[in-house]
């Protein structure tokens, strides 16, 4: 694919209804199997995140990308029905194996569905097809290079875990938008001018190299590297392996002291 | 099973839109200027306690936003977006204040422009919510469904809040200023407030005549006053000129140094009441005499809910447990034949973003009028709920997890946001109200009729957020020590109260936070003991500090004695948990920051 071409962060439902009509895209639906089974954007094909994060080896999420059918000039749309954040973690990774056209679906499937748009129960194979492995590693930051690069000035690091979790604990440095500040209304992201002032009112800048974050295995975090391109923000890493591989190794974290916040909330 | 006619989503929209959407981008800019240096520490902490954002304990990074809901009048898409605004920018929960707003903790100062916005989307603000200006103007959530008002106050207090909010007049008082409108004596706090009023009527030349009992001077704080009548009657075409003499006195003369003594009442007290009478009663000539005659209040006409937009009746199922229990306590009849309110009890005010969307539907579905209202004790309050309603109601709360029983009683505590996010707090009130109120529900306290009328409510510290002073049984926080260690305890006062024979609470002692609850439960069992036929624990107690105690029971001196065995500090090896405060593990320390305004 060339790279003059336009990588759109996500497609909207008519959009991608006129591409499947056309079958110019694979849609990857996320969701477990058994809810796949029942029903699902018609011509999509399964990869349940759970699959995937069994073992994201790249040589192994290749074999399964090839055998979706995907080769390097296929459009994929991937989708699920949370709020876009498992969907954004199997998009990430198909981008780092170095697929160039990978977009979500700007709806969840609930949304889809409670819209009337078509579903379909027929699950479909369209053949194994070769993809090659060029890895992007501009685009994953590891526990080492976090350590390493996450004090520079143009850096900042993105905790996308929710308010409370990150005053509890942090790593240091790290700003706090809660992947729920991402969403709008019935979108999984806001728009592009939406989420600009909302990273311009926290003094973000474009041309800063972002690291986000989130508690486990980089979905949360995963939606706001999805968020930052939409935003137009070009420099996006996504720390794959989260809070939870850092505080496993005992690397420093930060706590909000003398205050009892956790009592506030009603849950 | 009846037919359905389902009231059609949002048909009640409300009527007025407090907000101005160029006051987001405007907080946007002056953040930005502040974090640039270009604007001084003063003049924003000002400015943005001006706009409705609060400072939070230990951190400058983060905000309150305390959202204004005049007269407690909430419609569901309000509510709608405040569970959106919670998760993406606080907590993920909510917090209804003592005096109706809606708050949102621990908001990263940057967002609060962002919340503004939100908030404008759907008509409210948090503008004037904190800061030396008129706070959101309160109203009891029973005025027009109460069986003893004269009339509704709520299109008074409503068009007071309109004159008053953004009126240059009073943007910079010397201090806050606060106005409670109640139904009737029973279920306000009108002495304990800078301006208090209750409707009233009177028959003048064979026509009736609307007009209130306006109480002035009264308050809550580090000094408590209760409030004075001004007049016998002030006719209803005189509250706003009334309201523009009293806001004009105090900016004039009210003290702008001295931060401890400038809220309105320490003015009445200095001066005396009859010569600030003499003085507002001049200076609203003055006003009746020198304001335009367009300048009134504009007060829409009570609407009535239409015809019952009844759901359906009883729908076949079981009654769920606990419903009685919950009805007795939780349901006021309204003065509208067949209709009732229904208190939520909330936990010392917290509500989930996911309970604000399901009492957004529940207010749709059960409310013949559409919207809700938030409460006096952090709770809130549906009204217009059909009689037949009420069981499916309850198992519609039920599920949200909002069908605490007790909500009108003692089981019902009230406790300020204390250490969880304010500078000033000493203590974790917030907590221990929370587990007041589990312990007592848990032992059914709520269903004991002698206990029914009487309050709890604490306080993190010596300032009277948590209103301490007016409960029957009252709580603030402080430090204790025993040799080099700390532990958190509280003053304890009994029998305060503000209804018709307001008083503030008399101290007692200082109880360890961990003995509060057995020193509540001992004071229960020496009322048990020994109460008369017909008294409650409020009446008795007020019996006992008032000295007409017809009890072995004499004094506040007589509960004190009975009390102080619960005040031995044990060692820290003996007893670790005594040392630390609720919702901590760790020992206790007193820690504050600078209060910027106590609410």
């Amino acid at each position: 694919m060339s790279k003059e071409k336009t990588v759109r962060p996500t497609i909207d439902a008519d959009s991608l209804r006129s591409e499947i009509r056309d079958n110019s895209v694979r849609v990857i639906d996320v969701r477990r199997a058994e809810d796949y089974k029942k029903d699902h954007i018609p011509k999509s094909v399964n990869l349940p995140l759970a699959e995937l994060l069994s073992d994201d080896d790249p040589q192994r999420v290749l074999k399964i990308a090839q055998s979706l059918g995907i080769d390097d000039d296929t459009p994929v749309v991937v989708y699920d029905d949370t709020f876009g954040a498992l969907a954004s973690r199997v998009a990430w990774t198909l981008e780092y194996l170095g697929h160039s056209d990978v977009s979500l679906l700007d709806v969840t499937y609930g949304k889809w569905k409670s819209a009337g748009l078509e579903t379909d129960t027929k699950e479909q194979s369209f053949g194994s097809k070769t993809h090659s492995l060029r890895l992007r590693p501009e685009i994953l930051a590891t526990v080492d290079y976090l350590e390493k690069a996450k004090d520079a000035k143009n850096v900042v690091l993105l905790d996308n875990r929710e308010r409370l979790n990150y005053l509890e604990q942090h790593i240091p440095g790290a700003v706090n938008i809660p992947y729920r500040t991402l969403a709008s209304g019935d979108k999984i992201l806001r728009t592009k001018d939406d989420l600009r002032r909302l990273l311009k009112n926290r003094g973000i800048n474009e041309d800063s190299e972002i690291i986000t974050y989130c508690g486990s295995v980089g979905t949360l975090s995963g939606l706001a590297y999805y968020a930052l391109k939409t935003a137009d923000y070009q420099n996006v890493k996504l720390y794959v392996r989260s809070f939870k591989e850092w505080k496993g190794l005992n690397k420093p974290i930060i706590k909000q002291e003398n205050a009892d916040y956790w009592d506030l909330s009603a849950e | 099973m009846s037919v359905i006619t389902k009231p059609a989503k949002d048909a009640r929209m409300p009527k007025i839109n407090w907000a101005r959407a160029e006051e987001a981008d405007n907080f946007a800019r002056t953040v930005k200027l502040f974090r640039q240096g270009k604007m001084d520490a003063d003049s924003f902490r000002r400015f943005r306690l001006q706009h409705g954002a609060y400072g939070t304990r230990m951190t400058d990074d983060y905000a309150m936003v305390r959202i204004k809901i005049p007269a407690g009048e909430i419609y569901p898409h309000q509510l709608e977006k405040i569970a959106n605004l919670s998760e993406a920018f606080s907590i993920g929960s909510a917090h209804v204040s003592t005096r109706q707003n809606i708050q949102l903790h621990w908001v990263v100062l940057e967002d609060v422009s962002e919340i503004m916005r939100g908030l404008a989307e759907v008509g409210l603000t948090p503008r004037e919510a904190c800061g030396n200006s008129v706070r959101n103007v309160m109203c009891s959530p029973l005025a027009g469904v109460c069986d003893e008002e004269e009339f509704d106050a709520t299109p008074y207090a409503v068009a007071t809040a309109k004159f008053l909010l953004r009126n240059p007049m009073n943007q910079g008082l010397p201090r806050k200023f606060k106005f409670n409108f109640t139904c009737c004596e029973k279920h306000g706090m009108a002495r304990m407030v800078d301006v208090g009023l209750i409707p009233q009527t009177r028959t003048v030349s064979g026509s009736l005549q609307r007009g209130f009992k306006i109480f002035l001077g009264g308050g809550l704080g580090n000094k408590s006053f209760v409030g004075h009548q001004l007049e016998e009657f002030t006719p209803e075409e005189d509250l706003l000129y009334t309201s523009i003499a009293v806001l004009r006195i105090f900016d004039r003369l009210g003290d702008r140094k001295n931060m401890a003594r400038n809220r309105m009442r320490y003015l009445v007290d200095q001066m005396g009441w009859e010569q600030f009478q003499n003085l507002v009663l001049k200076e609203r000539a003055i006003v009746r005499a020198t304001q335009s005659v367009i300048v009134k209040l504009s007060i829409e006409p009570e609407q009535k809910p239409a015809a019952p937009l009844r759901v359906s009746g009883f729908d076949g199922k079981a009654i769920p447990d606990g419903f009685s229990r919950w009805r007795k306590n939780n349901t006021y009849k309204q003065k509208q034949q067949g209709y009732y309110s229904v208190s939520i009890t909330l936990e010392a005010g917290d509500i989930t973003a996911s309970q604000l969307l399901a009492m957004a539907d529940i207010l749709r579905e059960f409310s013949a009028e559409g919207y809700g209202r938030t409460g006096f004790v952090q709770d809130m309050v549906l009204r217009y709920v059909h009689e037949s309603d009420l069981v499916r109601l309850y198992s519609g709360l039920l599920e949200a997890g909002l069908a605490n029983p007790g909500s009108l009683t003692m089981a019902h505590p009230v406790g300020c946001s204390g250490t969880t996010s304010c500078n000033l707090a000493l203590t974790n009130s917030h907590r221990l109200a929370k587990e007041i109120q589990r312990k007592f529900v848990e032992l059914k306290l709520d269903e004991d009729d002698d206990l029914r009328d009487a309050t709890i409510k604490i306080s993190g510290c010596p300032n009277s957020c948590g209103q301490h002073e007016i409960a029957t049984v009252g709580f603030y926080g402080g430090g204790g020590r025993m040799g080099k260690d700390m532990y958190p305890v509280y003053q304890m006062s009994l029998g305060g109260r503000a209804d018709g024979e307001t008083m503030l609470g008399v101290n007692v002692l200082r109880i360890p936070a961990k003995r509060v609850m057995p020193a509540i439960t001992k004071i229960i069992e020496t009322f048990k003991a020994n109460k008369k036929q017909g008294d409650t624990l409020k009446s008795w107690i007020h019996k006992v500090v008032t000295g007409y105690s017809d009890s072995q029971i004499k004094s506040v001196d007589d509960i004190k004695k009975i009390l102080l065995p619960l005040t031995q500090a044990p060692s820290i090896t003996d007893d670790k948990d005594f040392y630390a405060d609720y919702g901590s593990d760790s020992s206790y320390h007193t820690k504050t920051g600078k209060g910027e305004c106590a609410a």
